[in-house]
């Protein structure tokens, strides 16, 4: 039992945060949002040159071998500094589902790619039902020619309209229960058929309705085994969920410091107002957030890490930090009063972001249920 | 990063559970709950403690010198662990946790010759004289004096909160030794022998209708010398040290796991109107709420202890636990009484109280958690302020 960052998880934790406070101040999160592409090319060449989108992928696929949790040390940076970027969309749902279920030629063509940042990927997984259940996956694929000829309606598809492939959750087949008969195409982003339109998101994130009319694909476009692709995205969602909630945690100790800070140097009444108790007790409260934030998501990230029984700590971890994120941000809002969700002032990009990290993969009320279960309920 | 435990510490660990499974009275916390207040637990905690104390294992992170057993930090923590999980009957932890390390401090020789062992095999129980009526939450403000008179000291005042005072043997307590110096700097602190002439306990009966608590009156109280620990005036200083072992709280979470899980059993044996509790969507999400809590408390004292491990003081994230665990046992009383409805009012110990009436006795003595050891609203003071900086 040791819940330090090993040596070579802080000199990562180090080297990214410095990066990341040259290259993506708050200036660069603003102008990102108002970009048509909404991450900067330049920026993310330089990511993939630090190595990071290779950082979990064997070396043999272009990767440096390193562990689930050394990923999460890196997101919780990029959470800090709200980097715009495809890196989530790119490693989490789209590399590692590759990495877990891909045939060998898959792998080799598209896990160095990712890693030397001339692949960009993204998953096709929610419908309109905006369910991350077997039973939400409706879009077709009906097999013809020897592959598959998709037809449906995707939503919330991340950064698809950069994505160099689309990885989509198909039902192939209606045999059996939900999870049975669902599988995993990849199709390329300029697919004749396929139509992206893009949503106006509360975090300003780049998300796309994505439309497939007869979008046709090969027979190797199926990664892992046909009908039985469920397992695969169910894999593929408990890592990314996990990496969202490091996102979260970093999002949500910047949003606690700039409210300590601000209540030392707000002067009311004569004092700086960190000097009253209610202050001062809300920002005591948001350290159990914070803290407990960070750990029950290290818990998970080293659960999956070393390939131990993991559902519970997932639902734990995204459950806690869905809420505490978001009520640490309200929190940090109400201490600075009106300037913090003015536009200008920069809290109200963890408010935004906070809102959709909850969101992502089920809020809490959804990992409750899930917790309940495993506790034997 | 490592969040598993090793070969050695499993072994360990089942080591320690074959022990109180051998020790522990049949069906302990199960169909035997005793009120812990009771004569009856009282002398059984005794025997069970002293027991343990033969082992050496109350005081085995001490260092060897001073009969510890060479331990590591986390061998400690896991017997601990276990002996909350089981809910061992251990009385006058005080002594082994924190009063001893603070005398093996700041104590002479002579002063550790004379406690230690005692402490160390369970036969000596100490009781806290630190709050007084008008000092609670401003301890630095305590009035009872202590003045030097020959070769004593003589000690006039009155305690308040002294957990199983009418049992113990020696107290270890604050006194004012100079009312002139800012209130910080006049403290001193003593060990005293409760059989001394003057000294005189009276129970105060809590609302679950026990004694825990007491109140101690020392009236002309004539002390050695050699009752004063560490310098004169500095004994401020060197309770806030204990203090931060008091609130370390790193076995809470082991605690609040073991009410938790009765009440997970009781939400699946229970029917309300024809089905299961454990159907019912929001005591599936209010126990779902709770577990979550618990395994967050669980990592949080895990990195309190990692912290400790190193022979490094924890920062604020130490008093956060204990505001934090606190509040949450509060939390699964209150929950447990919801489950229970009308069946919640049912005395400790009465016919028809599901599980032995644990959760009405929760309700009511958890009331103190938040307040012993220094309430919530003062942990977040030191929170905010000694963790955080913010301004005075």
């Amino acid at each position: 039992m040791d819940l330090s960052l090993t040596e070579e998880q802080q000199l990562l934790q180090d080297s990214a945060r410095d990066f990341l406070r040259q290259e993506c101040p708050t200036t660069h999160v603003r102008a990102m949002e108002e970009d048509g592409t909404g991450y900067s090319p330049e920026l993310w060449q330089k990511i993939t040159e630090l190595g990071w989108t290779g950082l979990m992928f064997p070396e043999q696929y272009g990767g440096s071998g390193y562990t689930f949790v050394e990923l999460c040390v890196l997101m919780e940076e990029f959470g800090r500094a709200l980097l715009p970027s495809p890196f989530h969309s790119t490693v989490l749902t789209f590399g590692l589902p590759v990495l877990f279920g891909g045939s060998e030629a898959q792998k080799s063509r598209y896990l160095p790619a990712i890693a030397e940042g001339k692949q960009l990927g993204t998953l096709a997984l929610t419908e309109p039902s905006a369910s991350f259940e077997p039973s939400g996956i409706s879009v077709r694929a009906v097999a013809r020619n020897g592959g598959f000829v998709i037809d449906g309606t995707k939503l919330f598809v991340a950064n698809a309209h950069t994505a160099d492939t689309l990885l989509v959750g198909v039902r192939t087949s209606d045999a059996g229960g939900p999870e049975d008969g669902i599988s995993l195409l990849l199709v390329p982003g300029n697919a004749p058929g396929l139509e992206k339109t893009p949503l106006q998101t509360i975090a300003a994130d780049r998300q796309f309705e994505a439309e497939f009319r007869h979008v046709e694909v090969g027979a190797e476009a199926l990664v892992g085994q046909l009908n039985q692709g469920w397992a695969l995205i169910k894999q593929t969602i408990d890592y990314a969920t996990v990496a969202k909630c490091s996102e979260m945690v970093g999002m949500a100790q910047v949003a606690f410091d700039m409210a300590v800070d601000y209540a030392k140097n707000r002067v009311q009444f004569g004092r700086p107002i960190g000097s009253f108790q209610t202050i001062k007790h809300k920002c005591a409260d948001m350290v159990i957030d914070v803290d407990g934030s960070r750990f029950i998501t290290y818990r998970a990230a080293w659960c999956l890490a070393n390939a131990q029984e993991v559902t519970k700590e997932i639902a734990m971890a995204k459950a806690w930090t869905s809420d505490a994120c978001r009520r640490v941000c309200a929190a940090a809002h109400q201490i600075h009063g009106g300037i913090g969700f003015t536009k200008e002032y920069d809290l109200q990009l963890y408010f935004r972001r906070a809102k959709q990290g909850e969101v992502l993969y089920g809020d809490a009320d959804i990992h409750r249920e899930v917790v309940a279960q495993a506790i034997g309920l | 990063m490592d969040f598993s435990w090793s070969r050695e510490e499993e072994e360990f660990r089942q080591e320690i559970r074959d022990y109180l499974k051998a020790e522990l009275p049949q069906g302990w916390n199960d169909t035997l709950v005793l009120d812990k207040e009771s004569d009856e637990y009282i002398q059984l905690a005794k025997g069970f403690t002293q027991k343990v104390g033969t082992q050496g294992w109350l005081a085995a992170h001490w260092p060897q010198e001073y009969g510890g057993l060479g331990w590591s930090f986390w061998q400690y923590f896991i017997m601990n662990e276990e002996m909350v999980t089981s809910d061992a009957p251990l009385i006058g932890m005080n002594g082994p946790k924190f009063l001893g390390p603070t005398i093996i401090h700041y104590g002479t020789e002579e002063q550790k010759k004379r406690h230690l062992s005692g402490i160390a095999k369970g036969e000596t129980l100490w009781v806290q004289g630190y709050s007084e009526p008008n000092s609670g939450s401003d301890l630095a403000s305590l009035q009872t004096r202590a003045v030097e008179d020959g070769d004593e000291w003589v000690i006039n005042g009155q305690k308040i909160w002294s957990s199983y005072g009418h049992y113990s043997d020696w107290c270890f307590m604050l006194a004012r030794t100079d009312p002139d110096a800012p209130k910080h700097r006049g403290i001193s602190y003593f060990l005293v022998d409760m059989k001394t002439p003057g000294i005189t306990v009276k129970p105060l009966i809590n609302m679950a209708g026990t004694k825990g608590f007491n109140e101690l009156f020392f009236e002309n109280v004539r002390v050695p010398k050699d009752a004063l620990l560490g310098e004169k005036n500095r004994g401020w200083y060197m309770a806030t040290t204990t203090l931060s072992y008091e609130r370390t709280a790193i076995e809470a979470p082991a605690r609040a796991q073991r009410i938790l899980n009765d009440l997970v059993r009781y939400a699946k044996l229970t029917k309300k109107n024809g089905k299961p509790l454990a159907e019912d969507p929001v005591v599936r999400q209010r126990l779902a709420q709770l577990a979550i809590e618990v395994d967050v408390a669980w990592c949080l004292s895990y990195r309190v202890a990692t912290t400790q491990s190193r022979n490094q003081i924890p920062g604020p994230e130490s008093p956060a636990n204990k505001v934090f665990t606190s509040e949450m046992i509060q939390r699964l009383a209150q929950t447990g009484m919801q489950m229970l409805g009308l069946y919640g009012q049912l005395e400790f110990s009465t016919k028809w109280a599901p599980l032995k009436g644990k959760i009405e006795r929760l309700y009511l003595t958890s009331v103190s958690g938040t307040i012993a050891g220094g309430t919530s609203e003062i942990q977040r003071n030191i929170i905010a302020e000694r963790g955080l900086g913010l301004p005075r």
